[in-house]
């Protein structure tokens, strides 16, 4: 997904390295990380460490870094293009469920050009750049971290441990209590319900798109703030 | 990362939590945390959340420990980036800190 920006903006001084927020591993990511010809570093965080150390909550988020080590925009959401399902057509034997869902994923907010145009701009100009934020605004901008925010983790980690152990209804509980103590989390929801994708619904009591609803779907990506 | 003790060694408290033991206390980065235990081979994984301000959840009926995140400020405390180090699609480690000196867009996806 990101091998093309980064076979274009290398040459300009950007590394890029991808994440992938995967519970259930390497093996999960990799035919991904293949089929993009991934030249970049691409890493797998089974514990979703980015969540708890740079407050990410949903996929895909970007965070800037300058040469110095210092962050420049904390996680945003971060398109390299515009997805495939915001153009998805309704099949015209579509279920009212199937009809909702691609409406739903339809609507959802995405400005790829927009955050593309800003990297472009920052690897171009760097601390000059206009996109570029001091140190101050991006510890503002990030999650903030109340104790229920900073136990999930702690919840999430053992939940996968357990998982990966094959000891699933204890990893259960935890992912549970992760999602009730971070419950605005869309990466601790979403890796947990793939671990049991065929009855998660039954397991957590909730879908995807009941989750979207009750939030706001205009909550799912926040919108850019950048100037325009 | 997850401990299998609740008192561990100098070695396994760093792995778990990212903070090394030194003289002036806990340390990451350009922090130092007052913390002194009386015995290094077995420090008690209480006392270290106390003194990080991380909450600690205990697993009873596995005997597992995970940290969870400082509270009360924001996710990042500076803007210095943490040093996030993961393996990669075929287990090799790999630090963020080693592009010190390059740009970096760090990005988190999902296979799901």
């Amino acid at each position: 997904m990101w091998q093309e920006l980064y076979a274009e903006l290398r040459p300009r001084g950007l590394q890029i390295v991808t994440v992938a927020l995967d519970a259930a591993g390497a093996e999960t990511a990799r035919p991904w990380i293949e089929k993009a010809g991934a030249t970049h570093p691409s890493l797998v965080d089974r514990a979703h460490l980015m969540d708890s150390l740079f407050g990410v909550t949903n996929v895909p988020s970007g965070v800037w870094i300058d040469e110095a080590g210092t962050i420049v925009r904390p996680p945003e959401p971060a398109h390299p293009r515009r997805p495939a399902y915001k153009d998805r057509a309704i099949p015209e034997d579509a279920t009212p469920e199937l009809r909702e869902r691609i409406e739903t994923v339809r609507a959802l907010h995405v400005e790829a050009e927009r955050y593309v145009g800003a990297l472009r701009d920052w690897v171009a100009n760097g601390a000059s750049s206009r996109f570029a934020l001091t140190r101050d605004e991006v510890v503002r901008r990030s999650r903030p971290r109340p104790i229920g925010e900073a136990t999930a983790p702690a919840h999430f980690a053992l939940g996968q441990e357990l998982h990966a152990r094959g000891l699933r209804d204890d990893a259960i509980a935890h992912f549970k209590e992760a999602h009730r103590l971070d419950p605005t989390n869309w990466t601790y929801r979403r890796d947990a319900w793939s671990l049991v994708a065929a009855e998660h619904e039954k397991i957590y009591d909730t879908s995807w798109l009941e989750e979207v609803k009750r939030e706001g779907v205009e909550r799912y990506y926040p919108p850019l703030d950048m100037p325009e | 990362m997850i401990a299998r003790s609740p008192v561990v060694s100098a070695a396994e408290l760093e792995r778990v939590t990212g903070w090394h033991l030194t003289a002036e206390g806990l340390c990451r980065e350009d922090r130092c945390i007052p913390f002194s235990p009386t015995d290094e081979d077995a420090i008690d994984l209480v006392a270290v959340a106390n003194a990080l301000g991380r909450p600690l959840v205990r697993d009873e009926r596995h005997g597992l420990f995970a940290f969870g995140a400082e509270h009360g400020g924001h996710a990042l405390a500076s803007a210095a980036a943490p040093d996030l180090v993961l393996p990669d699609v075929d287990g090799r480690r790999f630090s963020l800190a080693s592009l010190r000196g390059r740009k970096v867009l760090l990005v988190a996806w999902a296979s799901w």
